[in-house]
């Protein structure tokens, strides 16, 4: 743990270390009677230990299906997951179930959005941390107490002792996504999955809890995927970030790449949208149209419908990724590469 | 959790109250006159007089009413009309034979409501769900005494496994739960009497535990680790308060509610009481019978109140 937390100077210098995370043309739907819902179609991506990945996008775009993906946490009946994903080189698909109940918590471990509904309501807080660690871990009850009070002071919550044994219902939204967290963190994982873990919280609570998960995950050198469709969020805690849109990845890249030099209109578009730094004169831009149904996605770039800059080119097939030499990636026909960095020019659109 | 359960009994007195002057207003407005069954045709007014004043009818109401309150505080409740019994001997009597079979049907019906209701749920959609629904709404559809008079034929009559009717030769004086020679006279009693609440218990396990399965924090229990065993005993945990509100809801009726099957079955009980003296127009007998039962209902209740709030820490706040 001491050579991951001197690894904040660039640790780069191993040629290449194997990915913790590895994801491979990944594909989910949803199949029941009436319909198949494409959730996620072909995310390929890697994250090297103790970074994190940013993933932002609309709702429905598909980024916790694959957060869950990763956790094999959706009903195996109606679920078709194609791809392959690895995590600490174990193949996630290949598992048997009590494999994968073994890495859920222990080398994989998630938070969820809704801190209100995620604890069992009958369990009190320390019961529900000790069945944690003792999941996974062979200690006493006593010990396993002494970590879960450990934790609750590594989340930072105040008078820890008698939390342990308060229910979830004694305890503020705020609270409880800290409760959830230390929960997550119980057994050190490498991986935290956070989906939108701050979506339901108060503006001043939200920023205490990223601040809180930023520091603990570069303390731990746990890599990170962090759900979000917040772009501040984003920005204040990703390495890299992945756009989504109706499961695909079409940006990826380093953070200052995707954040503040976005080449895929979409991205473009929803920067254009938020509300910070821009002049109060100006109305906001909202992105017009709704996104793609899931259960009949057209063919051919699936934001076009959407998009200022489309035209009958767009719908043809599916843009191919198209990376530059800092591993900036966008998905638009409309993207090419000058002077090895990746630029968007309209010029290329046809007169109509 | 005290102060929770102490306030929780004492707000049982004031119901309980309300239960007595139910139970004696009940009677009051029925129609009949208890006197004239007593009396021969030839006897004159002065003795329809004197027989009313000698059970104390011929006082108002309320006085009445507090004077059989009084009476009943000190267990005395009065004397039967059709065979000068004291009443309180006969309903406790018949009420402890209720008891007990009731309490095994319904613990029966309880835990094997929650093994196929769990099973249920977790197998949703196939075959195991599919059996054990229609199995189940098999025992809420089928009525109770047509089922106890199919098992008299079939298992008494056709087959002569056990007995018909009763509690064995020397009635309810000897019974014994843990002999066999006594015990075969309350199968089928218990089985007809548990068949009913299995199915409806059953059913409301079934779908209270898929409810709670769909819930966000079973995902968290998933994500953390728990093998699905583990999660569908926080799942049965999360549904307790649930099913012990239903178990108590089901021994009550079954307590007061077993007229049919009683009857059926001969089988000493408060329903066959409660026949009995509704036929009889044996009103201090009915009066008794009611209150007991009902005085029982309210405790159960109670009881489950109070287990409530200590599986579910949530409900204590309200």
């Amino acid at each position: 743990m001491v050579s991951q937390m001197t690894s904040l100077s660039p640790s780069q210098a191993a040629p290449h270390p194997a990915p913790l995370v590895r994801v491979d043309d990944l594909r989910v739907r949803f199949v029941s009677r009436d319909a198949t819902v494409r959730a996620v179609n072909g995310i390929s991506f890697d994250l090297e230990r103790g970074k994190v990945l940013c993933v932002i996008g609309e709702s429905g775009s598909g980024k916790s299906v694959m957060m869950r993906s990763l956790l094999r946490l959706h009903p195996k009946k109606r679920t078709v997951i194609e791809g392959t994903m690895s995590v600490a080189e174990h193949d996630i698909g290949a598992l048997s179930e009590r494999a994968m109940t073994g890495l859920r918590g222990s080398l994989v471990s998630m938070v969820f959005q809704e801190p209100m509904t995620a604890l069992d309501p009958l369990y009190r807080i320390g019961d529900q941390i000790v069945e944690t660690v003792r999941r996974h871990e062979h200690v006493s009850r006593q010990a396993a107490l002494a970590r879960a009070l450990e934790l609750l002071q590594l989340v930072r919550v105040p008078s820890p002792e008698r939390r342990l044994r308060a229910y979830p219902h004694e305890l503020s939204g705020g609270l409880r996504q800290r409760i959830v967290i230390a929960m997550a963190l119980a057994c050190r994982p490498s991986l935290l999955l956070a989906d939108e873990p701050t979506t339901a919280l108060d503006a001043s609570v939200q920023i205490q809890i990223l601040v809180l998960l930023r520091k603990i995950q570069r303390e731990m050198g746990m890599a990170m995927i962090f759900v979000t469709h917040d772009l501040g969020v984003a920005a204040q805690i990703a390495d890299q970030v992945a756009v989504m849109y109706a499961g695909r990845i079409i940006e990826y890249g380093s953070a200052g790449d995707v954040l503040l030099a976005p080449q895929h209109p979409y991205t473009k578009a929803m920067l254009a949208a938020t509300a910070k730094d821009q002049d109060r004169s100006l109305a906001l831009e909202a992105i017009a149209g709704s996104p793609p149904d899931l259960r009949a996605l057209p063919e051919g770039c699936n934001f076009a419908p959407r998009c200022k800059f489309a035209g009958p080119d767009c719908t043809v097939a599916t843009p191919p990724p198209i990376t530059d030499a800092g591993d900036h990636m966008a998905r638009c026909i409309r993207v090419g590469i000058v002077a090895h960095k990746l630029t968007f020019s309209a010029t290329t659109m046809p007169t109509i | 959790m005290w102060l929770y359960a102490a306030r929780r009994i004492v707000l049982t007195i004031p119901i309980l109250l309300g239960v007595t002057i139910i139970c004696f207003a009940l009677v009051q407005i029925a129609p009949g006159d208890p006197i004239q069954n007593l009396l021969s045709p030839t006897s004159s007014a002065a003795d329809a007089a004197r027989l009313r004043a000698a059970y104390g009818l011929d006082q108002p109401l309320p006085i009445q009413y507090f004077i059989w309150l009084g009476r009943v505080l000190v267990g005395n409740l009065g004397t039967s009309i059709a065979n000068n019994m004291p009443v309180a001997g006969e309903v406790m009597h018949a009420f402890s034979n209720t008891v007990v079979i009731a309490l095994i049907s319904v613990a029966l019906a309880f835990v094997l409501s929650m093994f196929f209701g769990v099973i249920a749920a977790c197998r949703s959609g196939q075959l195991a769900d599919k059996l054990i629904t229609a199995v189940a709404v098999f025992g809420i559809s089928v009525p109770p005494f047509w089922l106890a008079v199919t098992l008299v034929i079939v298992f008494a009559v056709n087959l002569s496994l056990l007995p018909a009717t009763g509690m064995g030769a020397n009635g309810s004086g000897n019974f014994s739960y843990f002999q066999w020679t006594s015990l075969k006279f309350a199968v089928m009693p218990i089985t007809a009497l548990a068949l009913p609440p299995l199915g409806i218990m059953t059913r409301t396990t079934r779908s209270a535990i898929a409810e709670i399965l769909n819930q966000d924090f079973i995902q968290t229990l998933r994500a953390k680790g728990l093998s699905e065993a583990s999660v569908v005993v926080h799942a049965i945990r999360n549904i307790m308060p649930q099913a012990i509100a239903m178990l108590g809801l089901q021994l009550g009726y079954l307590i007061g509610g077993s007229v049919l099957v009683e009857t059926v079955f001969t089988w000493p009980g408060t329903g066959y009481l409660l026949n009995k003296a509704v036929q009889t127009r044996d009103i201090p007998l009915l009066q008794g019978t009611i209150l007991v039962l009902a005085t029982a209902f309210v405790l159960i209740n109670l009881f489950v109140d109070l287990m409530q709030s200590l599986i579910d820490p949530r409900i204590k706040r309200s």
